[in-house]
Formats: structure tokens, sequence, C-alpha cells
């Protein structure tokens, strides 16, 4: 067990410690130190609201990298989650504030409508991948930049929205639908939807591991045929599998929105969707994975501050991310072909062992 | 991009096939083409009066637009025929529009042109090195390089730019190229004269001749010649015809003594190249011919979008990228109702397209058509607008329908992303 | 003979073997492919070599061919010592192969698959076109060198690969199993092309393990079992039954049975099928069949004559364009491939790797494949893990699997016993329906006869079976009844018990004699002494 846990962890240590080689080059490169840049990553972290900021973020990490990673069991890469989860909070954030119901169910609902808008967002790329194979990738990236103009022209005070000073929101939603969190005075205020994040890693590992369904998405992803002839539809994996990773895509924002804006406004947060499928690439698509590599990236991102304080550009934070995706992949192709190799060795020596048994018992008994 | 929902194809080999429909020359289809498509622009631009459909402004606004993606589809042709599926040229032209300013700054525009393209050449490279020598997954590792682009774009820009521009998100101004005119001025004069007098046809006749003849700028041309230098190399060279046959079938072509690998590679950089030169073209030919952060837009996508309208050939992804483009100066240079009277436009279209589907016997298809066509004119009548914040988009809504009706009859290089390792041959 | 011979002078040049392999030796991770192999191929001979499947041949040739290296022994090609690095190597020395599937690119054009690689020798355009013309003529080849591959049939795709290689000037052309896809006639016309070839002085090393067309057409056969030559002969001189058992080592198994299990309970009735692809052609044509408990049913044909598509379309994995399918009292025409499982059918697909197994995932993972949705994997609402992990040992102990454990990946498992899980997997979960295509296919002869009889055990006990097969001695030993197919239709029956695989095979090309009997279905019976008949 320890083993397993030992040898599955040896391609992502292996590809950190490549990228902060390959980021310390590039600080040294452009007249930096790297030791006090990382020192001053490391070294912030017990600042002020820092630990609860990371905290906070991994959270949201999380949902997005279970999104991503739903959608990579089938084989799909949903760059859409970008858009999905803008048009789920967008949606989720004007119903919200045009009804009233009392406080828990509230924002019970303002979650479901930002799950279902996430979905119907990623509705239409499953649609045409499953009738007219449109390559999920292209025609997601395109619904990205629509839902962009869409979320735009829904805060448009003419339509959905209104002015607050100069630039453009949409109503408040009513306290009703605000979720506390837990305050910690001057460390900050963890978000209360943190729990809805651990909610849903452990719902997605349940799933993968234990139920059918889970199973039917794996075989589907990895054989479409095999699947087929065991009578899995890869029409409707594809289907299910889209929306259901738009469906949780939808609740990336809410913790955010619902723990401390409560409106969405012109200056959202972009980028966790692509956070999100660096995450899930990090982490395997496995739940624990994805924790780690959901703090890891919540770390960076953090860190970004504290290199400005040193005058080390904070772009190389985002660079050691990328660096870090690359490295982690290639690391778990070369640990894959290694392993694939020593198997196929022990096995053949199994087999050969046998042989020589049957071969001498041949030649010993009866012809 | 192959079909992933194609999973059982048809072993039956002895059952006669059905007989091979006649195909009309390149050329000829290309004609057909051009006619149709500037016949329903100026029918729209008559009835709706919308002269601008077909304005000189707005065809030369749709080369400028196009150029670049045109080029990132030559990218992908070159990466894609080879078997290697390019997510990552986005990236790869973030990468080329951040080498093109530094280049432009230091040595003109022809600088800006070359270090463009070895920026997106390094990217592709990396791609390379990724897929081919490591078998990650080519999907995972453009998105990868996508993100590696913009960063490095970023943190280069914080480190060069911003001391001169004060700017992280801006490089200084950088020179251009002199565009010359190909039309001697008395017959661009009156060229513009009948533009002018809106008499049907002949000006918007006028407006296409003037607008893509009027002002050519070398990058044009340049652009033109990789077109069709890239067309006899891929299809008319041994190097070329080693190189498809990678992504046709990287066994036989091993069989055969020929180093997959190798060409993978070449193939790659290249692609990664072109679309660095994509960047660089964007960037020369801006309203400010300069690097901005987020200048791509997507148009790495796009160009892979008309590289799939195209076919994975030169000549089809060309008029992809003319589509594009169009839909790009469109909605930059015009106005909000000239886009809105591209609703009236597509109406107009579907019906053609389904009066000839009926005449070639599909009569389910031609019924969805016509119900298409309907519906967008009921669109365009009960608008008076599009939604300006929508109308930015314009061209990735394009794409998204070429998309969903381009898919079926296509025919992407048998081989394109499937992992390949030497010597696993049967 | 000295392994390290070169040039010996004083040779008469007919002396000198076309191709010598000496003590050819290669290892793979826990597998030796070749030990101490020896070959010697005369000028200007047809020339046989013959093995089980995973006997080694492959390996072996890959080795001539230059696309592996030996770990040990030497090649000489005319006399001299070669050492090849490449395909390119063994080009240059005169050796071309013809590749079992086919090396050829669909959607590139005859001429641009034949001078791939080797533009230098006459370019890429006209000086090309008209080499390739009058190379064609040996080859009988006689469509237009612009046509697109995927528009050729197999006959022709071969005739294809064979004009790749003498383009680039071979004389000695390695065959790997070329009649494999092939039906009689067309494989009398291979063999009329390869007699006049080698009347011009070319040399052929023919792989095959069909012995019968090997005595019809080599010079000399050389026998390999187990990665080593157990001797070489000529094929006049013994009969296909001497070779099979030099080939085994031992008595061949046989699947004969002769006692009958069949009863009158109908289990799958299959009415009026039709199949119509998505390009208008008709895969199937109002096809009828009957399988009953204790029945065993083959279909014999050429494959691509629909054989798959039968087999996918009761499966559900394609959806019939008329009629039906009947399992029992069931219909199941509209049914999806999981409620076809679940009400008891079993499936071997002819493809293990692309349609049995989950080739990364271990092999307890693999159990669940096919039955998620029942014990002993799932229980409730969900799977039972422990349930299938137990289950899976059952049937490694049961099926004789040989592997280290059930948390091994599938794709480390060898052919045989990747099979072996399929069918224990299969025979599992009582099924009252076994649908097996060609399950003997790529599995060594030792599994083979274990396959045979649980198969038989199965019948037995009251099991449908539907067994599609290209091995027709597996065909007319297991089967109750036999039935032709042929372009998507059942053009005949035969009875197992007095036919023969030549009558098979000439029914197999459509081929009937006119005054044939006629069964209850109207359909002609295939009978023993119509040989001289034939059109």
């Amino acid at each position: 067990m320890i083993a397993k846990l030992i040898s599955s962890l040896r391609a992502p240590v292996l590809a950190v410690a490549a990228a902060l080689l390959l980021c310390s080059l590039a600080l040294i490169i452009s007249d930096a130190n790297p030791i006090s840049a990382f020192g001053a990553m490391i070294g912030q972290v017990n600042e002020n609201t820092s630990a609860v900021d990371i905290l906070n973020s991994t959270a949201i990490y999380m949902i997005a990298a279970i999104a991503a990673a739903i959608g990579f069991h089938m084989n799909l890469l949903n760059i859409g989650i970008e858009g999905q989860y803008r048009i789920g909070a967008v949606v989720a954030v004007i119903v919200g504030s045009a009804i009233s119901l009392p406080g828990v169910l509230h924002w019970l609902v303002v979650l479901l409508v930002a799950m279902l808008a996430g979905a119907a967002w990623a509705a239409l790329p499953a649609f045409l991948k499953v009738t007219r194979g449109v390559h999920e990738v292209l025609s997601t990236i395109m619904m990205n930049s629509i839902a962009a103009g869409l979320a735009a022209y829904l805060i448009n005070p003419d339509v959905f929205g209104r002015l607050v000073g100069s630039s453009k929101s949409t109503e408040e939603l009513p306290e009703s639908a605000w979720v506390s969190g837990l305050d910690l005075g001057d460390r900050g205020e963890i978000f209360g939807l943190v729990l809805l994040a651990a909610a849903v890693a452990v719902g997605y590992w349940f799933m993968m591991g234990r139920t059918r369904f889970g199973f039917e998405l794996k075989a589907s992803g990895e054989s479409p045929t095999a699947a087929l002839a065991g009578g899995i539809s890869s029409t409707r994996m594809i289907v299910i599998a889209m929306l259901m990773s738009g469906a949780v895509a939808g609740l990336i924002a809410m913790p955010e929105i619902l723990g401390r804006d409560h409106v969405f406004t012109q200056n959202f947060t972009l980028g966790y969707g692509f956070a999100g499928i660096g995450i899930a690439l990090i982490g395997r698509n496995h739940p624990v994975g994805i924790v780690f590599g959901s703090l890891l990236w919540a770390f960076l991102e953090k860190s970004k501050l504290a290199l400005d304080d040193v005058h080390v550009p904070r772009e190389i934070a985002t660079i050691m991310q990328g660096t870090i995706v690359l490295a982690v992949v290639i690391a778990y192709e070369i640990v894959k072909r290694m392993d694939r190799a020593a198997e196929q060795r022990s096995v053949g020596r199994r087999a050969a062992a046998a042989e020589l048994v049957s071969a001498d018992a041949e030649a010993a008994g009866e012809k | 991009m192959a079909n992933p929902l194609a999973t059982l194809g048809d072993s039956a080999t002895f059952i006669p096939a059905a007989p091979a429909r006649r195909r009309l020359p390149a050329w000829a289809t290309a004609v057909i083409a051009i006619v149709a498509v500037f016949g329903v622009l100026t029918i729209t631009s008559i009835l709706d009066d919308q002269p601008l459909l077909t304005s000189s402004g707005i065809m030369s606004n749709t080369i400028t637009f196009a150029l670049p993606i045109m080029l990132v589809g030559l990218g992908g042709i070159w990466s894609e025929r080879s078997g290697s599926i390019n997510i990552g040229l986005e990236g790869m032209m973030i990468l080329g529009t951040w080498g093109a300013a530094w280049g432009g700054y230091n040595w003109g525009p022809v600088g800006a042109l070359v270090t463009g393209a070895v920026f997106g050449a390094l990217g592709g490279l990396v791609h390379a090195l990724a897929t081919v020598t490591f078998g990650v997954n080519h999907i995972v590792s453009g998105v990868a390089i996508n993100l590696l682009g913009a960063g490095i774009a970023r943190y280069l820009s914080t480190l060069i730019f911003e001391p001169i521009t004060k700017n992280a998100r801006d490089s200084p101004q950088i020179p251009r190229f002199d565009s010359f005119q190909l039309l001697p001025q008395g017959m661009s004069d009156s060229l513009q004269q009948l533009e002018r007098d809106q008499s049907p046809v002949l000006s918007n006749l006028a407006g296409v001749v003037r607008g893509f003849l009027g002002e050519i700028s070398p990058l044009l041309i340049i652009s033109v010649l990789l077109l069709v230098g890239s067309y006899f190399v891929l299809w008319r060279s041994p190097f070329g015809l080693r190189l498809r046959s990678c992504g046709e079938n990287p066994v036989a072509a091993e069989s055969l003594g020929i180093n997959v690998y190798r060409y993978k590679y070449i193939a790659i950089t290249i692609s990664g190249a072109f679309a660095g030169l994509g960047g660089a073209v964007l960037v020369l030919g801006a309203k400010v011919a300069a690097y901005t952060e987020g200048q791509t837009g997507g148009r790495g996508f796009i160009g892979l979008a008309a590289m799939i309208f195209g076919n994975w050939r030169p000549g089809g992804m060309l008029a992809g990228a003319g589509l594009f483009g169009y839909a790009d100066g469109l909605q930059l240079g015009g106005t909000s109702e000239a886009v809105h009277a591209l609703l009236y436009g597509a109406a107009i279209a579907a019906g053609l397209a389904a009066v000839w589907q009926l005449y070639r016997r599909k009569v389910r298809t031609a019924v969805l058509l016509a119900m298409v066509a309907i519906a967008v004119y009921a669109l365009y009548y009960v608008t008076d607008e599009l939604p300006e914040e929508l109308v930015s988009y314009t061209p990735h809504i394009v794409t998204l329908i070429v998309l969903a009706f381009a898919a079926q009859r296509l025919r992407p290089p048998a081989a394109n992303g499937v992992p390949y390792r030497r010597g696993e041959g049967d | 003979m000295d392994a390290t011979t070169g040039d010996v002078p004083g040779d008469e040049p007919a002396d000198v073997p076309a191709v010598r392999l000496a003590g050819i030796t290669k290892r793979f991770p826990g597998v030796v492919a070749n030990q101490d192999v020896e070959l010697t191929v005369r000028l200007g001979e047809v020339h046989a070599l013959c093995g089980e499947n995973g006997a080694g041949k492959s390996t072996l040739m890959k080795i001539l061919y230059g696309m592996q290296p030996p770990d040990r022994g030497t090649i000489e090609v005319g006399g001299q010592l070669v050492r090849f690095r490449s395909p390119s190597d063994a080009i240059r020395a005169g050796i071309g192969m013809v590749h079992q599937h086919f090396m050829l690119a669909d959607n590139l054009t005859v001429q641009e698959n034949v001078v791939l690689g080797a533009e230098r020798l006459h370019g890429i355009g006209r000086r090309a076109r008209a080499r390739i013309s009058e190379l064609a003529a040996a080859t009988g080849l006689t469509v237009d060198p612009s046509t697109l591959v995927e528009q050729l049939g197999v006959a022709d795709r071969q005739r294809v690969e064979i004009l790749k290689v003498l383009y680039r000037g071979a004389r000695i052309i390695i065959l790997d199993e070329p009649t494999a896809v092939l039906v009689p006639q067309e494989v009398d016309e291979l063999f009329d092309t390869l007699r006049s070839m080698r009347a011009e002085g070319y040399t052929f090393l023919f792989i095959s393990h069909k012995l019968d067309e090997v005595r019809a057409i080599a010079d000399t056969v050389t026998v390999i079992r187990r990665g080593t030559t157990v001797g070489s002969v000529n094929p006049k001189e013994v009969t296909s039954r001497q070779l099979a058992e030099m080939m085994v080592g031992s008595e061949l198994p046989s699947p004969e049975t002769r006692l009958s299990t069949v009863t009158e309970n109908e289990v799958l009735r299959v009415q009026g099928l039709r199949l119509d692809s998505a390009d208008g052609r008709t895969l199937l044509r109002h096809l009828d069949l009957s399988v009953h408990a204790g029945e065993i049913v083959g279909i014999a044909g050429v494959e691509g004559n629909g054989q798959t598509e039968l087999v996918e379309t009761i499966m559900g994995m394609r959806k019939a364009s008329a009629g039906e399918v009947f399992l029992g009292e069931r219909n199941l025409t509209k049914a999806s491939t999981l409620a076809r499982r679940e009400a008891g059918i079993g499936y071997i697909p002819e493809d293990r790797t692309r349609h049995g197994l989950l080739l990364t995932q271990p092999l307890w993972v693999n159990r669940i494949l096919g039955h998620q949705t029942r014990e002993p994997s799932f229980r409730g609402a969900l799977l039972n893990i422990a349930g299938a992990r137990s289950d899976t040992r059952r049937i490694v102990n049961e099926f004789d699997v040989r592997t280290p454990s059930i948390d091994v990946a599938a794709s480390s498992l060898s052919g045989g016993n990747q099979q072996k899980l399929v069918i224990g997997r299969e025979l599992s979960g009582d099924p009252v329906l076994l649908i097996a295509a060609h399950p003997t296919r790529g599995v060594d002869v030792g599994a083979q006869a274990a396959i045979w009889d649980q198969i038989k055990d199965a019948r037995a006990n009251g099991l449908a079976v539907l067994l599609v097969s290209a091995d027709l001695d597996e065909l007319i030993g297991l089967s109750d009844t036999i039935k032709v197919m042929f372009s998507g239709r059942f053009v005949a029956d035969a009875d197992p018990a007095n036919v023969t695989p030549e009558d098979l095979g000439s029914a197999m090309t459509g081929a009937t004699a006119k005054d044939a009997e006629t069964d209850e279905e109207g359909l002609p019976v295939v009978e023993h002494d119509q040989a001289g008949g034939e059109s």
C-alpha cells in the first residue's frame, strides 16, 4: 500500500523538481535571485490573510479540477469550463436576486441554478460532438468567447444589470442567499462553501470508484469499442459527461460570490477553468491528486503578490504553473512506460517458468 | 481530429462499394464558391440597403484579418498532415506576437517577421518534444503550451517592454511595411466613385475590386507565396509525400525506411513558425502596430477551424480564413446594422443550400436547411440590431456554425493524433 | 557449416543460397522469440516457413528485413555477410517484404504508396508512373496508378504491396501470410503470379500456416516451433498432417465430436435480418438463422462477407435496418447491447484487444466489463469490488489463465491467456447463448485445445453457440451444422459430418453446383463429391 503510494508520487515529485529547476534558470537569466524569490513565496504564507486565502482558493480550484477530470475520464477536453462557470455565475446571481426564499433554501436554489446554467452551456458542444463529430476543444473555446459576450450583455443596465459607479454589475443578492463562513478576524474568513468543495470531492471519489456510472465512464474513455461491446453507449456517456462537467463547472464561482461578493460584475475572476484543467492533469484525475494539486496551484497563485515585493516579475509563478503541468504529463508518460516494461518482464518470467515446468512434465510423463 | 465515435468500421470488403461520384476540379469549385458568396452578399446589401457589406473598406479589412488566421491555418495543416494535432497554435501565435514586437522594435518590419516566426517555432519545438519524444497526448501538450505561451509573453513583457512603455501590457510601436498601390490612381478613383454611386451590383463589384486590389501589402504577398509554396512542397515533392505519409500511416512509412520522428519534428516546428508568423502579421497589421496582451483573442483556434473547414487542404483553408476574416473585419469596421444584415444573408444562403440539397435529392437535409433559413430570417426580422457585446464575437459564432455544418464530409489525415512509437508496428 | 563463413571462392553461382540465416537468436523481455534458427533459401525457389502462432516466424522475418536486430547469429545474402540496421539496408540488399497487414495509406494513391521512401529511384512524377506501369503487368495489377488505395479490394492491395517491393529492385521477396485474406480464386491467381515470377529468377520466402496451400506452391518447407527450426523438407514428400505434427510437436488436438446434444429448444432466432451501411451498401441481406440449446451453429465464410456485421447486429452494436432478433420468447430487436447481455448473451469478440478488454486495466476490472449490472460485480446499487475480485480469481483458476495476480494489466498477458480470461468471463453469469467469433485466433495450441473443451462442455450443458471462424478445421470439428456466408447472405448449408475444408472453401467463394440438393430452407447443401462439378 505504501509502496504503491510512493510509486504514484514519483512522477509528480520529479516534475515539480524539474519545474523548480527551470524556473530558477529563468530567474537567474533575468537577474533575480531564485533563493530569495522562493523564500519570499514560502514566507508569505504566514502573513496576513494568506493562509486563509490559499485555503479558499484551493476549494475553488478543486471544484474546477473535478469538472475537468469528469470530462477527462471520457477523453473529453472540456476547455469550456471558463465559459460554463461564467454563465453559471451570471445566471445564478440574476435569478437569485429576482426571487425570494427563506435562508438555506435560497442559496441552495442559487447553487442549483448555477449547475443547470453551466450544464446548459456545455450542452451545445456535447450535442455538436455526438451528432456532427465536432471536436469539443474547438467548440468549447468558441463558447467561452461567446459566454464573455453574453455575460456582458446580460449585466447591461438595459437588460438585467445596473450601474454601480461606472461599472456594470448585477443586482445584489438578498441576504437570505448569502453563505456565511468562519471568521478568523485578522487572518481572514474561510468561505462556508469550502464545505461544498469537500462534498463535491467526496462525491466524485465515490462516483468514480464505486458506482456503475463511474465504471462505465472510465471504460468508455479508455476504449469506446470495448465499452460498446460491453453494453455501454459512448454517445450517451459523452453527453452525460459533458453535462456533468458543465454542471460542476457552474459551481466554481459560487464560493466567492455567495460568501464574499454577492454580485456578479465586469471584474469577474478569470482563469479558474484553465487552472482546473492543469490541476486535473497534475493530479491524474484522482481525487487525492486533485486536492494536492489544487493546494499547490493556490499556493503559486498567492505567491505572485509576494514576488512583487522582491521585484521579481510575478509571471514567474504563471510559468511555473505551465511548466509543472507539462513536466508532470511527460513524467507520467515516462513512468508509465517503465512500469509497463517491468510488468511485462514479470509476467514473461512467470510464463517462461511455467512453460519449463510443463515441458518437464511433458518430457517426464507421457508424450 | 479523428471522430472518436467512428468505432465500428466496415469489414465488408467483398460487398461492392457504392460507385464513386464524379468530382469537379478544384478550380471550378473555387470559382463557383466565389461567385456564390459574392452573389449572396450583393443581394443582401441591395435588399437590406447595406452597402458596407461589400465596401472597399470592409474588403481590405477582410484581408488584414484573414491573413493571420490563414497563416495559423497553414501551420495547422503542416502539423496535422504529419499526424500531430496542434492545439497549441494559440500559444505559439502569442509568442509570435511578442517576438514580432521585440524584433520589429530592434530591426524593423522584416525583423518582426523573422523573430515572430522564430519564437513560434520554439513553441513548436517544445510541443514536438512532448508529443513525439515523450508520447504525451497531443491535446494536453497543446493546452499546456497555450498556458506557457501566454505566461512567457507576459513575463518577457514586464522584463523588456515595461521599462520602455511603462506598461507591462503593451510594447512600443514598431515600424510597418509600406504597402503599394496596385491599381493606377485614376482607376482607383473611378472605382471609388462607382462605389459611392450605389448602383446595384456594379458598386458592390467596385467595392470588392478596390478593397482587394487597391493597396497591396508585402504581408499579403508573402502570405500568398507561403500558401502556394506549402501546397507545392506538401503535395508535389518527395519531402511532402513522406511527411503526409507520416500522418496517414506512420507504421507503413517506417516500414519503408522513413524516419517518422524526424518528419514530425520538422512539421511541428514549421507549424509553430507559421503560427508565430501569423502573430507577426497580426501585430504588423493592427491599428497600432504593437504587441498588446490578449491580442490574439482566440485566433489560434479560429485558424484551426479554418483548417478543418478546408478539409486539411490549403485552398479550402484559405476560404475558411476569408470567411472568418470577413466576419472579423465587418464587426470591427462596420456598424452593428451591417452585422445584423449578415443574418439576412445567412438566411438567403441557407435557403439556396436547401434548394441545392433538394436537387441532390437529400430531402431531409434540405428540409433542415429550410427550417434554419426560416429561423434565421425570423431572428433578423424580429431584431433591429444585435447586442453590441455579442457583435464583437461574430467570428467565434460564425466559427461554431461553420464547424457544425462542415463536420460531415471531412477527411482528416488517417493517423492524426494517434500516438506513434517506433517499432511498435505489426 | 560455419556460421561466420563469408564468400567461399570456388562455389558455383547456383550453389550460393539467396539467403542464409544461421544461429539467429532474439530475446524480448521475458520471451525468447528465436533460438538458434537455421534457414537456407535457394536462389529462384519458393520457400515456405511454417509454424504455429507465436512460434517465432514473424520475428525471424522482421530480423531478415532489418526491422529488428538479432541478438546473435548471422545473415548472408547471396553469399555475402550482411548486417541490417533498418529496412533500408535490407532493401538495398535486394530483399522486399509484403506484410500480412498491408502497409498502405488509404488516402494516398497507388503511385504515391509505391514511390514513398524510394523517391530517388525514379522521382515521383512521370518517370515513376512509367516504371510502375511496366512492373504492374508482372503482378497482374490493372488499375490506374492515380487511384486512391482505399478504393481497391484486398487482392489488388496485395498486388500494390508486391509492386512496392519490385519497384525497389527486390529479387528476394518475403510474403507474410499472403493468403490469409484471399478467396481461393485469388489464391490461385497469386500462385500463378508467383510461379511466373519464379521463372524470371525471383526468390520467394512464404510464411504461412495453411498447409494445403504451402504444399501446392512451395519447393521447400522449413518448420519452426517454439522459436527454433525443426527441420526442412520437400513438401511433395510429406503429408499435411505430418507437417502439422512437426509444427506442433505432438499429436494434433482435434475438435472432433460426435455426440449430439442438440435439443428442440430454440434459443436464438433471427428473421429477415437486413443491415444497410451509411453509404447505402447492403451489408446483410434477409438473413434467417436458428440456434437451439445444446447446438453449435458454425458460420463459414471468407472475412469481409458480413460475418462481423452479423455478429455485431445480433449483439445490438449495430442497428438492424429490417428484420428481428429473438432470444427464446423475447424480441430483442430494439434492445440495447446491455439489455441483450443481461438477457443471457455472452460474446467472445473476434478482436479481443478492441472489443473485449480494457488493456490498461487490471484483470478484475476487466471481469466487470459487460457485467457491470449483474452479480457478482454489482449488488444493490453499487459495484461489488470484492465480489468481482474473488470471481476473477475463480476464473483464473478454472480457465487456467497464466498470470502472477489479478492486479496486472490485461495488456501484460499473452494472447492466449487474454482469450481464456474473456471466455471465462463470458461463460460466467450463466448465458443461454454464446456468440464466439474466431475464438482461437492468435491463441497457442495448448490454449486452443482448452478453449475447445470449454465450449464443448458448455454446449453439453445446454448452451446454444453461434460460432464464426476462418479456421475450417475448427468449424467442422465443433459445429453441429454449418452455414456458408457470402456477400451478406447465407448461400449454402453443410453437414460437418461429411464435408471437407476444400468443399467449404469453394462454397465460400459463392460457387455451388447447379444440381446440388437443397435443404428445408431452400439452401443448397454442400456435398463432398461435388469436387468435380464446380464452376
